[in-house]
C-alpha cells in the first residue's frame, strides 16, 4: 500500500493535452444538430462495434482510456450495451457476418446518436476491398456521421473524431 | 346466531359432500358442491370471527351419538376460533376456485364425486378439529382430516407419482397420529378425555412426563405441519394434489399443526422450561432455512411452493419458540410478542401460500406442466394469474408493505428482544436465529424471483407455454380474493394484532395485550420499544413511486419509447432456448451452499471416433438427493424392509401355528390386564 | 418541532439526498481516476449524465412486459421512501416511527427484488446472469445486515434509527466499545456488497461476465436508466449515511434550528467525503473478487457481527 501510494503521488497527472490544431484525417459527413450537440457534448457514451478489422483500431481505442489519453476527461466512457450508448465506433470493413451485427447494434441504440467509423478500412475497405467475404464499407450499412482516417489512426486523432462530430473542443 | 353458524357449517359441508356422492358432475354440480362449500367455509370465517371479537366461547349442543370416549364435545375459545378463521380464508377462494378447475376432472380423470365429496369432508374435518373439546373428538376428526386429504391427494390416480406420494402421506402422518395417541394418553391418565380435564390433570404430572408429552407431541403435530425431518410427505404430496387442494393442505391443514402444538404446550400443559422454547425455536430455525434452500433447487413450481410451506412454518415456529422461551422465564409481554409473531404469519402464510398454490394451479391449468423449465412469457398471456402470482412472492418475500413483512418484523423484533433477556440459552440461540432468519428471508426473496421470473417472464421456453390462455374468471376471482387479503393485511395489521394478542389470552397465564397500537404496530414491552406504521409507510410508498412519472412530466423529460427486439449483442435471432433457466439462475447458491446439497453430477461427451477434439454431444446431469432422505430415510426403509423380511417367516401358512399364536396372544393378555390391575 | 418544520425537514432530506447522489458518485470517480493519474471527468459529470439520459429515447425489447416498465418507478420510490426513513442531519426525524431500520432494509430489498425481475424480462442471457447473482449475493448478505441490526439495538433495545441514535448520543461511550467497532467492520463489507463496490462488484466495469449490478440493466435506455442509476447513487449514499451516522453520530442536529442545520449538513458533508475518500483508495488497492470468493468475504462479515453482539451481550 505505501508503494502504491509512494508512485501514485510520485507519477502526478500522467493525462496529456489534446493538441487543437486540427488534422486533415478527420472528415465530417453530416452535421450535429445543435440540440444533439448540447445534449451529448458533455456526456457521451460509446459502443465500439467490431465490424470485422483486423483489430489494429482496436489497439488504439483502447488505449484512449489510459491515463495517457484519458477520455473520461471530456465525459466520453464506453459502455456495455447499445442501449447505454449514445455514440457507436465502428471499425474494420464490414464484413458479411457481421452486417447483421452492425444493423442490430444500430437498431439497439436509443436516438438521438451518432455513428463515427474508424480508420481506412471503415471508409474503403483497405487491403480487403472485393473480398467475397467483405459486405461493403460501414456507410453502406449503417449512416455515418464522421470518419476518422487512418491505418490505425492515432488515439488523438480518435478524440478529434469524437470531439468533432460533436463539434465541440475542449477548453483550454 | 353462534349456533345458526355452527350447524350452518356443518350442515352446509355435509349437503355438499353428499351433492357430490349423488351427482357433482356438470357445470350445475360442480357449481352446487363448491358453493356449499364455500357457503360452509363462510359460516366458519363468521362463527370465529365472532368467537374472537366477543371473546365468547362458544360450546355447541351435540346429541350424545357417540357414547365412546365421552362422546363428541364440540367447544370452539379464541384460539380454536383463529384456526377456524383461517380455515374459511383460504377455503371460500380455494372453493370457488376449484369449480373452475374441477373441469379437468369432468373426463374419465379422477373421480368427481370422491373429489368433491372429499373436498366438503376434509374442511368439516379440519373446521372440527378446531371445535374439539375432548381427546376423542380431537383424535377423530384429526384422523379424519388426514384420510380424506389422503384422498384429495391421490385425485389423479393414473400416475404411479401420485400414488407414491400418497404412501408417503398416509405413513408420515400415522406416524404422527401414533406419538399424538401415546401423548394424549399420558395428558389422560385416569381423567375424563374433556379437555377441562386435562389442563387439571396436566399440572399434575411429573416434571420427567410433561416434558414426554411435550416432545411426543411437537413430533406428532410437527409431522403434520412439516418440520424437517418430518416434512418428506410435503414436496410429495403437494404437487401430486389438486392444487386448490395443495392451496388448503398448504395454507390451511399444516397449520393445524400448530394449533396443536400450541393448545398442548401452552394450553394444557401451560408452557414449561427454557429448553422446550429453545428446541422450538431450533426445529423452526433449521426447518426455514432447509426448507428454502431446498426450494430454491427445485424447477416443480408447486414443489418449490411446498418447500416454502416447511421454510413458513420453521419461520412460525421461530415465533412461537421465541415466545415459549420468554414465557419460561416469565416475561409475558415478550411471549405474547413471539407468539403474536407466529400467529400473524400463520395467517399471512394461509394467504400468500394460499394464493401462489392457486396461482400454480392456474399456470398448470394453462399450460399442463409443473415444470418451470417449460414456461415463461406467461405474462402476456395469462395477465391476471401473472399480476396475483406476483402480489403473493411479493409478500411471501417479506417485501413491505404487504403482510408477509410485518410478521416476519414480528418474529425478528421478539429474537432481537430475546437479546436482553438474561441466560445463556437466550444469548447463544436468539442471534443465531436471527441470522437464520434474515438467511431465509433472503434466500426466500431469490428463490421467488426465480419462481416468477422463470414462469411468467421473457418469451415461452416451449409449446404449451406458448399458446396458454388465461384461466376462467372463477378461478381468477379465487386467486383476486387471496390478493386482497395479502394486500390488506399488510397495512392491516393494526387492526388485527391486537385481536390476536387477545386470543392468547388466559393460554399459559398470559395476560391482555403488550402490543399498543398508536400509529402503527409499536411494540412496547418493558425495556424497549420499536415502531413502524405501515399504512403511512405504503402511502409513502405510493405517493412516491405514482409521482415520478407525474414529475417527469413536469420536467417535459423525452417519453418516447421505441420497441426493438432484446439486445443479443447482435444475434441473429435470440431464441427461447437461450434464456436463462431456473437451473442456471439457482446455480451460484448450488455453489455456494455445494457442502450441504452434494450433487450428483454426470458429465457424458461423445466425441468423434476420429480425433477427439469434435465433440459430437454433450450430455450433463445433475442431481440433488436431500439429505434427510439420503442420511435419514434411505437407511431406514432399508431397515423397515430387512425387518419385515425376517418377520414373513412367522407367516408359514400353517392354521396350527396360527391357532398357537392366538392362544399365546390371550394368555398374554391375561397376564397384562393381572399386572396392570395389580 | 412543530409538525410544519418536521415535515418540511424531512422533505428537505430527501431532496438534499437525491441532489447529493450523483456528486457523490461522481467524487469517488474522480478520486479513482486522481488515484490512477488520470484527469478524470468532473465530479460533477454524473448531473450530465442524468440531464442526457432524461432526454433520450427509451428502447425497449418487444419480449419486456410492464414489469420492465414499472421497475425504474418501483426502484426510484422505493429508494426515495428510504431517504425519508433515515436520519440524515438531524434526529429524531418525523418519520422515524414509520419506519426502523428492518423497514430500511426490505424497502431496498424490494427494489433489488424488481430490478432483479427486470433483468429476467427481456430473456437475455446477461440479464439472467445478473439477477442470478444480485439475488444470491443480496440473500448471503441479509444474515451480516439483521445480525448487525441487532449488535446495533441491544443498546437502545430498539430497531429505530431515532432511538439508537440517541442513545449513541447520549452514551459516547458505547461507540468506542469493540462490539461497535465490529458491527462497522461488518456492516462496511456489506455496504460494498449491496452498492456494487469492489471487490464485489466494479462499477467501472463493462466486461459482460463479471458484471452483476450493471448485467441486469443492460436493457434500459433513457428516463429509465436515468431513474436506476440516480436510485443506485442514492442508495450508495444512504449506506454511506448510514454507516457514518449510526457509528458517528456526533454533529447531526437534535434541534431544528437554521445554524444547527447548517452545521449539520456541513458535517454529514465531510463525513459522507470522508468515506467516499476510504473507498476510492480501496477501489484502487483491491481486485475484484471471483465471485464464488464472494461468499468466504460475506462469511467473514458475518461472523464479524456474530461477534459483535456476542462481545456486547458478554460486556453488558
Amino acid at each position: 500500500m505505501p508503494t502504491l501510494l509512494q508512485k501514485i503521488l510520485r507519477v502526478g497527472i500522467a493525462t496529456e493535452q489534446l493538441d487543437l490544431a486540427e488534422t486533415d484525417v478527420v472528415q465530417v459527413v453530416r452535421q450535429v444538430e445543435a440540440k444533439t450537440r448540447r445534449l451529448l457534448g458533455r456526456s457521451l457514451a460509446i459502443r465500439e462495434v467490431d465490424a470485422g478489422s483486423c483489430n489494429g483500431c482496436e489497439l488504439e481505442i483502447t488505449a484512449l482510456t489510459n491515463p495517457l489519453y484519458d477520455s473520461e476527461r471530456f465525459g466520453i466512457h464506453f459502455v456495455a450495451s447499445p442501449r447505454h450508448a449514445d455514440l457507436l465506433l465502428v471499425t474494420g470493413p464490414v464484413t458479411r457476418h457481421m452486417e447483421v451485427a452492425l444493423r442490430k447494434t444500430y437498431e439497439a441504440t436509443p436516438d438521438p446518436k451518432l455513428v463515427v467509423a474508424v480508420g481506412d478500412c471503415a471508409k474503403t475497405c483497405g487491403v480487403f476491398k472485393g473480398s467475397y467475404a467483405i459486405a461493403g464499407s460501414v456507410d453502406r450499412i449503417v449512416p455515418v456521421d464522421v470518419f476518422v482516417a487512418g491505418c490505425p489512426p492515432e488515439p488523438t486523432d480518435l478524440l478529434r473524431g469524437i470531439l468533432t462530430a460533436l463539434d465541440r473542443w475542449p477548453k483550454s | 346466531m353462534m349456533q345458526t353458524l355452527f350447524l350452518l357449517t356443518i350442515c352446509a359441508y355435509s349437503l355438499g359432500a353428499l351433492g357430490a356422492i349423488l351427482g357433482g358432475r356438470g357445470q350445475l354440480g360442480r357449481s352446487l358442491v363448491g358453493a356449499l362449500a364455500a357457503i360452509g367455509a363462510t359460516a366458519g370465517l363468521l362463527l370465529g370471527l365472532t368467537v374472537i371479537f366477543t371473546g365468547q366461547s362458544f360450546t355447541a349442543f351435540v346429541p350424545a351419538l357417540l357414547p365412546v370416549g365421552g362422546g363428541l364435545a364440540l367447544r370452539l375459545d379464541p384460539l380454536g376460533a383463529f384456526f377456524l378463521s383461517v380455515i374459511g380464508v383460504v377455503a371460500i377462494p380455494a372453493s370457488l376456485y376449484g369449480i373452475a378447475y374441477n373441469e379437468i376432472y369432468e373426463s374419465e380423470r379422477g373421480s368427481l364425486r370422491l373429489l368433491g365429496a372429499m373436498f366438503n369432508l376434509f374442511l368439516l374435518a379440519m373446521s372440527l378439529v378446531t371445535l374439539a373439546d375432548n381427546v376423542f373428538t380431537f383424535l377423530l376428526m384429526w384422523e379424519g382430516m388426514s384420510l380424506t386429504s389422503y384422498f384429495l391427494v391421490i385425485t389423479e390416480s393414473d400416475e404411479a407419482e401420485t400414488i407414491r406420494a400418497g404412501n408417503w402421506y398416509i405413513a408420515v402422518t400415522h406416524v404422527g397420529v401414533a406419538f399424538l395417541v401415546a401423548a394424549f394418553l399420558m395428558l389422560t391418565g385416569n381423567a375424563s378425555g374433556a379437555f377441562s380435564d386435562l389442563r387439571v390433570h396436566a399440572s399434575n404430572l411429573s416434571p420427567l412426563a410433561r416434558d414426554l408429552v411435550f416432545l411426543l407431541t411437537l413430533l406428532g403435530f410437527g409431522s403434520k405441519a412439516g418440520i424437517i425431518p418430518l416434512h418428506v410427505w410435503l414436496p410429495r404430496a403437494h404437487p401430486a394434489a389438486p392444487s386448490y387442494v395443495s392451496a388448503l393442505m398448504s395454507g390451511v391443514m399444516i397449520k393445524l399443526g400448530i394449533y396443536g402444538l400450541l393448545r398442548v404446550a401452552l394450553d394444557f400443559l401451560g408452557g414449561g422450561p427454557a429448553w422446550w422454547g429453545v428446541l422450538v425455536l431450533v426445529v423452526g430455525s433449521v426447518s426455514a432455512v432447509l426448507g428454502v434452500l431446498y426450494a430454491l433447487m427445485e424447477h416443480d413450481l408447486k414443489r418449490l411452493l411446498a418447500y416454502h410451506s416447511v421454510e413458513n412454518i420453521g419461520i412460525i415456529l421461530m415465533g412461537i419458540g421465541a415466545g415459549l422461551l420468554f414465557h419460561s422465564y416469565g416475561s409475558m409481554s415478550l411471549a405474547v410478542l413471539g407468539l403474536v409473531g407466529g400467529l400473524y404469519h400463520t395467517l399471512n402464510h394461509a394467504s400468500f401460500k394460499g394464493l401462489l398454490f392457486l396461482g400454480a394451479g392456474s399456470v398448470l391449468h394453462a399450460t399442463g406442466t409443473r415444470n418451470m423449465e417449460e414456461m415463461g412469457g406467461l405474462m402476456k398471456r395469462m395477465p391476471w394469474t401473472a399480476l396475483f402470482f406476483l402480489i403473493g412472492a411479493a409478500a411471501i418475500s417479506a417485501l413491505p408493505p404487504l403482510n408477509g413483512f410485518v410478521s416476519e418484523w414480528l418474529v425478528f423484533q421478539a429474537l432481537l428482544k430475546g437479546l436482553n433477556i438474561p441466560g445463556i440459552e437466550a444469548a447463544i440461540a436468539m442471534p443465531l436465529a436471527v441470522g437464520m432468519l434474515a438467511l431465509t428471508s433472503g434466500l426466500a426473496a431469490a428463490c421467488f424471483v426465480k419462481a416468477f421470473g422463470i414462469t411468467f417472464l421473457a418469451m415461452p421456453r416451449s409449446h404449451e407455454a406458448e399458446s396458454a390462455r388465461e384461466s376462467p374468471l372463477l378461478m381468477r376471482i379465487g386467486m383476486g380474493m387471496l390478493a386482497a387479503i395479502c394486500v390488506v393485511l399488510g397495512p392491516g395489521a393494526i387492526a388485527v394484532i391486537p385481536l390476536l394478542s387477545r386470543i392468547l389470552v388466559g393460554l399459559g397465564g398470559l395476560a391482555e395485550v403488550p402490543v399498543s397500537l398508536t400509529e402503527g404496530v409499536s411494540l412496547q414491552v418493558p425495556t424497549s420499544s420499536s415502531q413502524i406504521a405501515l399504512p403511512t409507510l405504503a402511502l409513502a410508498l405510493l405517493l412516491a413511486i405514482g409521482s415520478i412519472p407525474v414529475i417527469l412530466k413536469l420536467l417535459r423529460v423525452n417519453f418516447r419509447l421505441r420497441r426493438s427486439e432484446s439486445w443479443g449483442c447482435g444475434l441473429t435471432e435470440l431464441t427461447p432456448r437461450m434464456e436463462y433457466t431456473a437451473t442456471a439462475f439457482a446455480e451460484p447458491l448450488r455453489r455456494v451452499f455445494a457442502e450441504l446439497y452434494r450433487p450428483s453430477k454426470e458429465l457424458t461427451i461423445d466425441t468423434h471416433p476420429e480425433s477427439k477434439y469434435f465433440v459430437q454431444s454433450i450430455a450433463y446431469r445433475s442431481e440433488i438427493t436431500p439429505w434427510f432422505d439420503r442420511m435419514l430415510y434411505t437407511p431406514l426403509l432399508h431397515l423397515i424392509g430387512y425387518i419385515a423380511n425376517k418377520i414373513r417367516r412367522l407367516q408359514s401358512g400353517l392354521v396350527h401355528l396360527y391357532l398357537l399364536y392366538l392362544a399365546l396372544a390371550l394368555m398374554g393378555l391375561i397376564f397384562a390386564s393381572r399386572w396392570i390391575e395389580r | 418541532m412543530t409538525n410544519m418544520m418536521s415535515y418540511g425537514l424531512e422533505i428537505g432530506q430527501m431532496l438534499l439526498a437525491l441532489a447529493l447522489a450523483p456528486g457523490l458518485v461522481g467524487l469517488v470517480r474522480w478520486l479513482k481516476a486522481r488515484l490512477q493519474n488520470r484527469l478524470g471527468a468532473p465530479p460533477w459529470q454524473p448531473y450530465l449524465e442524468l440531464r442526457k439520459w432524461l432526454a433520450k429515447d427509451v428502447v425497449m425489447s418487444t419480449n419486456a412486459s410492464w414489469i420492465f416498465q414499472a421497475t425504474p418507478y418501483i426502484v426510484f420510490g422505493s429508494t426515495v421512501t428510504v431517504t425519508l426513513l433515515v436520519p440524515l442531519i438531524a434526529t429524531p426525524i418525523a418519520f422515524d416511527a414509520v419506519g426502523d431500520l428492518l423497514v430500511v432494509v426490505y424497502l431496498l430489498l424490494l427494489g433489488t427484488f424488481f430490478l432483479a425481475l427486470a433483468g429476467l424480462d427481456a430473456g437475455t442471457a446477461f440479464g439472467g446472469m445478473g439477477a442470478s447473482r444480485e439475488m444470491t449475493i443480496a440473500a448471503i448478505a441479509e444474515p451480516t445486515i439483521a445480525l448487525s441490526i441487532s449488535g446495533l439495538a441491544i443498546g437502545s433495545g430498539s430497531t429505530n434509527l431515532g432511538q439508537i441514535l440517541t442513545t449513541t448520543l447520549t452514551d459516547p461511550a458505547a461507540a468506542i466499545s469493540p462490539s461497535h467497532f465490529l458491527a462497522f467492520a461488518a456492516l462496511f463489507i456489506v455496504v460494498l456488497a449491496e452498492t456494487g463496490r469492489l471487490p464485489i462488484d466494479n462499477p467501472a466495469t463493462h466486461l459482460e461476465l463479471t458484471m452483476i449490478h450493471e448485467a441486469m440493466i443492460l436493457e434500459y435506455s433513457g428516463r429509465y436508466l436515468a431513474l436506476i442509476e440516480w436510485a443506485s447513487w442514492t442508495k450508495f449514499l444512504l449506506f454511506l449515511s448510514l454507516l457514518a451516522n449510526l457509528f458517528v453520530p456526533w454533529g447531526m442536529a437534535t434541534l431544528v434550528t437554521l445554524p444547527t442545520l447548517a452545521l449539520a449538513t456541513a458535517a454529514w458533508i465531510g463525513k459522507l467525503i470522508l468515506l467516499a475518500s476510504a473507498i476510492a483508495l480501496l477501489e484502487t488497492r483491491v481486485a475484484k473478487l471471483r465471485l464464488f470468493r464472494v461468499p468466504e468475504l460475506l462469511s467473514l462479515s458475518f461472523v464479524l457481527a456474530l461477534l459483535a453482539v456476542t462481545s456486547s451481550l458478554v460486556l453488558k
